[in-house]
C-alpha cells in the first residue's frame, strides 16, 4: 500500500515537473532570437530644420516643400511676418535602403543644394544589438544670386560644404534623441575676421504625444561664429502630423533659413527675444 | 534498491505521459490583404510559430507582427507605428481546440479549429473552417478567414479610410513536422 502511494505521488509530482501545459509558453520557448532592426525613430528625414538620421526607402521619392516666414516681433505691418516667406523646394530619392540622393532650390540667395544621406549603422535589439543609429551627410550649397557690383565672386566661391556625422536613438516608442556634430565651410567670407570652417554640434529629440502626432525641437550650439553678422545658434520646435504618406511639420524657429550652412552658421534671430519665424515642411512619398 | 526501482519505474510512466504528440513549425506562412477602391495592400510572414498537441487536439499560433514583410517600407512602418503598434503589442497570438480532429486523414478535409484570437492586445473568440491532412507524419493546414480592425481597437484616421479595408483577409499555411523535446 505504502509503495503504491510512493509510486502514485512520484509521478504526479515528477508529471507536474515535465508538464508543459500551455502550448503558448511553449512556442515562446521555441522562438529564435530575431535580429530586431529599431524603425521610425524619427517620423520625417528632418527634426525640424535640420536631418534627422531617417532615410527614404529604395526608390521611394519625397518631394518637399518648405516655408518660413518673417518674424512674428514685426508686427501687424508685415502681419507678424506673414508678408515675408521663404520657399525651398527638394526632391529626395532613395538609391538604395541605405542612401538617399536630394536636390533643392532655396529662395534666400537663390541657393541651389545636393546631398548624399548614407545610413552607416542601425539600432538594433534582440541578437546583434547595437544601441544608436549613426547617419552620414554631406551636401554643397551653391549660392546662384547675382552679386553686387564690386563683390562678383567666382563658381567656386559661391559654394559652401556641409558635413554631419548624424547619432540617434530611440529610447522608446515616444523618446528619441540625436546628436549631430556639423562642420560647415565656406569658401569666400564676407569679412577677413570671418571663420572658412565652423563647427557645431546639433542636439535634437523628438516627444511623440500620440500615434500620429510628435513635438521636436532642436538646437545647434556653434563652436565659432560669423563676425560679420552677429550670429546666434539655430534653435527650433516642431510638431509632426502624420496622415499616410504625408508627414506635416508646424515650425517655430529663430532662423528663416532651411539650407544647412544657412541655419547653423547664418541665424541672426534672438528666440527668446521674439525674433520667432513661423514655417512650415510639408512632405509627400511617393 | 526497492525504492530505486520505484523512482525509475515512475520515470519511464512520465516518459510515457509526456510522449505526446506535437507538431511544430517555425516557418508558418500567414498572409494578409486589405481590398479598397484606392490601393490594396498586402503583407506576409514567413516566421510564424504553430504548435498541434494531438493527444490533446490543441493547437497554438504566435505572431511576431514585426515579421510582416509589405511591399512599401512605409507602409511597413505605419503598420507597426500606426496601426498594431508592434511595441506595445509585439506578438498576435490564438490558442484553442481542433473540433473534429479524429477526422484528420491523409487527404485533405475540412475542420473546425475554435478557440481565442488575440490581436493588438484585444482578444475575441474566433471559429475558422480549415483545411487539413496528416501526411508522412506531418500535419498540414491551411485556411482563410476575416477580421473587422475595429474589433481590435486598431483605429483608421477619416484621410486614410478609402485607402484600407475595414475587413481584412487572412490566410494562412502551416506545415507542421514532429516535434520532440
Amino acid at each position: 500500500m505504502k509503495k503504491i502511494l510512493t509510486f502514485t505521488f512520484l509521478t504526479l509530482f515528477s508529471y507536474h515537473l515535465a508538464a508543459q501545459d500551455d502550448l503558448l509558453d511553449l512556442l515562446d520557448a521555441e522562438t529564435p532570437e530575431t535580429e530586431n532592426v529599431v524603425t521610425a525613430t524619427f517620423k520625417g528625414t528632418r527634426i525640424v530644420n535640420g536631418h534627422s538620421v531617417e532615410n527614404r526607402k529604395n526608390k521611394e521619392l519625397e518631394f518637399i516643400i518648405a516655408h518660413r516666414f518673417g518674424a512674428i516681433n514685426t508686427g501687424i505691418e508685415d502681419l507678424f511676418g506673414l508678408d515675408i516667406s521663404n520657399i525651398r523646394f527638394s526632391f529626395e530619392y532613395g538609391l538604395s535602403d541605405n542612401l538617399t540622393a536630394g536636390l533643392s532650390r532655396a529662395s534666400v540667395e537663390k541657393t541651389y543644394e545636393g546631398f548624399l544621406k548614407y545610413s552607416l549603422l542601425k539600432q538594433k535589439t534582440g541578437a546583434n544589438s547595437f544601441p544608436v543609429a549613426v547617419s552620414l551627410f554631406g551636401s554643397i550649397a551653391a549660392k546662384s544670386q547675382k552679386a553686387i557690383p564690386g563683390f562678383e565672386r567666382s563658381f567656386v566661391e559661391s559654394l559652401f560644404y556641409t558635413a554631419q556625422v548624424l547619432i540617434a536613438k530611440k529610447i522608446n516608442s515616444s523618446l528619441s534623441f540625436q546628436l549631430t556634430p556639423t562642420y560647415v565651410h565656406r569658401n569666400l567670407t564676407a569679412i577677413f575676421d570671418d571663420p572658412h570652417d565652423i563647427f557645431a554640434l546639433g542636439i535634437g529629440t523628438r516627444v511623440k504625444l500620440n500615434k500620429r502626432v510628435s513635438l521636436n525641437a532642436e538646437y545647434f550650439p556653434q563652436f565659432d561664429k560669423l563676425k560679420s553678422i552677429d550670429a546666434t545658434n539655430s534653435l527650433a520646435f516642431g510638431i509632426d502630423i502624420e496622415t499616410g504618406g504625408h508627414v506635416f511639420q508646424i515650425i517655430l524657429a529663430n532662423s528663416r533659413r532651411m539650407v544647412e550652412k544657412a541655419f547653423i552658421t547664418e541665424t541672426t534671430g534672438d528666440f527668446f527675444g521674439g525674433d520667432i519665424h513661423l514655417g512650415f515642411n510639408l512632405s509627400r512619398t511617393f | 534498491m526497492k525504492n530505486l526501482y520505484t523512482v525509475f519505474l515512475c520515470l519511464f510512466t512520465v516518459f510515457v505521459i509526456n510522449a505526446q504528440e506535437r507538431y511544430l513549425t517555425k516557418s508558418g506562412q500567414i498572409t494578409f490583404f486589405s481590398e479598397s477602391p484606392l490601393e490594396n495592400i498586402e503583407a506576409k510572414n514567413n516566421q510564424v510559430l504553430s504548435i498541434v498537441d494531438a493527444s490533446k487536439k490543441q493547437m497554438a499560433i504566435s505572431i511576431l507582427m514585426k515579421s510582416f514583410m509589405f511591399e512599401k517600407a512605409l507602409m511597413q512602418e505605419h503598420f507597426n507605428e500606426n496601426y498594431v503598434e508592434s511595441d506595445k503589442y509585439p506578438k498576435a497570438t490564438f490558442r484553442g481546440k481542433i473540433l473534429n480532429f479524429e477526422t484528420i486523414s491523409n487527404t485533405e478535409s475540412k475542420v473546425q479549429v475554435k478557440g481565442k484570437i488575440t490581436i493588438h492586445g484585444v482578444t475575441k473568440e474566433l471559429t475558422v473552417e480549415t483545411l487539413a491532412k496528416k501526411k508522412d507524419d506531418a500535419i498540414y493546414m491551411k485556411g482563410s478567414f476575416f477580421i473587422t480592425l475595429s474589433d481590435f481597437g486598431v483605429e483608421i484616421p477619416s484621410v486614410v479610410e478609402k485607402n484600407i479595408a475595414k475587413q481584412i483577409k487572412i490566410s494562412f499555411n502551416f506545415n507542421h513536422q514532429p516535434f520532440k523535446k
